[in-house]
C-alpha cells in the first residue's frame, strides 16, 4: 500500500470521525432513536464513485469501529455494523449494476442502514415491537438519502481527479 | 458514459425512487389501519420489557409512576389519564423521554441504552404471560 492511498486513507477516516461528531451536536430534535443525517456517508459515497469498492468497503469499516470506539459502545457498534454494511453493500451492488445514480444509490443506502438498525434491534431487544418505527425511519432514511446523494454528487463533481491517482 | 447512458440512469433513479415512496406509503396505510383505539381503555396493558423478556404489566387505566430498574439503569414510567410515558431517565440520550405519550394499541417507547421496550398491548394475554412466568 502506496504513502498516497495510506494519506487518503486517514485523511478520509479522519473526516468521517469528524462528521460523525458534527452530527452528535446537531440538537436531538429526533425522538426517534436511530433517525439521523448521516454525514458520514458523504465518506462512503465519494470513496464508492472516486477510489472504488474495496477503498468503500475498507473505509466503511474502519469508520464504523473508530466512531464507536471514541463515541459509543459495544451497543452502538452493534447497531453501526448492521446499519453500516447493510446499507455499504446495498449502495455497492447497486453502483455496480451501472443502472443508478448517486442520489438512488445514496437513497438505498439511507433507507438500507435504518432497516439494518432496526433488525438489530429487533435481535437484541428481542421483540417484533420495534418494527413499527420502520415506518418513521424509511420517511426519514429517504430523507436523509436525497440530501446525502445530492451532496456527495455535488462534492464528487468538485474534487480534482490529483486527489485520487 | 454517453448521453443515453445519463438519461436511462436518471429514468431508473426515477424508478428505484418511485419505488420507495410506494413502499413508505404502503407502511404508512398498514400503520394507521392496524392502529386501533380500544373501545375500552381498560382493555389496554402496558406491559415493560427489558432485553425481551417481561418484567411488569400495568393496566393502562389505572395512574402510577413505577421505576424501572436494571443494571443499565433506571426509568420512570409513568401512566396517568389513559397515557403512557417515561418521564425521567438515566440513559445517555434521553430519547425514551423524548418519544413522548403513548396511548394506543400497538404503541412503544423504546429506551436503546438500556433494552427497554414498553408498549401497549390490546389484550392483557401477554402480560398474563409474563406475570404468571
Amino acid at each position: 500500500m502506496g504513502a498516497r492511498r495510506v494519506a487518503r486513507y486517514g485523511l478520509l477516516v479522519a473526516l468521517a470521525m469528524v462528521l460523525s461528531y458534527v452530527e452528535t451536536l446537531i440538537p436531538a430534535f429526533f425522538a426517534v432513536p436511530g433517525m439521523k443525517l448521516g454525514l458520514t456517508n458523504l465518506v462512503v459515497m465519494i470513496a464508492l464513485y472516486r477510489m472504488g469498492s474495496r477503498d468503500a468497503i475498507i473505509l466503511n469499516l474502519l469508520r464504523i469501529v473508530l466512531v464507536s470506539m471514541t463515541f459509543g459502545n459495544a451497543f452502538s457498534l452493534l447497531y453501526s455494523l448492521a446499519g453500516g454494511l447493510l446499507s455499504g453493500a446495498v449502495m455497492l451492488l447497486l453502483k455496480r449494476t451501472g443502472r443508478f445514480g448517486m442520489m438512488a444509490v445514496s437513497v438505498a443506502g439511507g433507507i438500507a442502514h435504518n432497516v439494518g438498525q432496526i433488525l438489530m434491534a429487533m435481535v437484541l431487544l428481542e421483540t417484533r415491537q420495534v418494527g413499527y418505527y420502520l415506518l418513521v425511519l424509511w420517511w426519514s432514511g429517504l430523507a436523509a438519502g436525497l440530501v446525502i446523494g445530492l451532496v456527495s454528487y455535488e462534492i464528487t463533481k468538485r474534487l480534482p481527479e490529483s486527489l485520487f491517482r | 458514459m454517453g448521453e443515453g447512458q445519463g438519461n436511462r440512469n436518471r429514468k431508473n433513479d426515477l424508478i428505484l425512487l418511485a419505488a420507495v415512496v410506494l413502499a413508505g406509503l404502503a407502511l404508512t396505510a398498514v400503520y394507521f389501519a392496524s392502529r386501533t383505539e380500544a373501545a375500552d381503555p381498560a382493555a389496554l396493558t402496558v406491559v415493560v420489557r427489558q432485553d425481551g423478556e417481561v418484567t411488569a404489566a400495568y393496566p393502562l387505566s389505572q395512574d402510577g409512576s413505577y421505576l424501572i430498574e436494571s443494571e443499565e439503569g433506571t426509568n420512570r414510567l409513568v401512566i396517568e389519564d389513559g397515557a403512557a410515558c417515561i418521564e425521567d431517565a438515566d440513559c445517555p440520550d434521553r430519547l425514551c423521554v423524548k418519544q413522548g405519550k403513548i396511548r394506543y394499541a400497538g404503541d412503544s417507547l423504546i429506551c436503546l441504552p438500556h433494552s427497554l421496550v414498553v408498549e401497549i398491548t390490546g389484550s392483557d394475554e401477554l402480560a398474563l404471560d409474563g406475570v404468571t412466568k
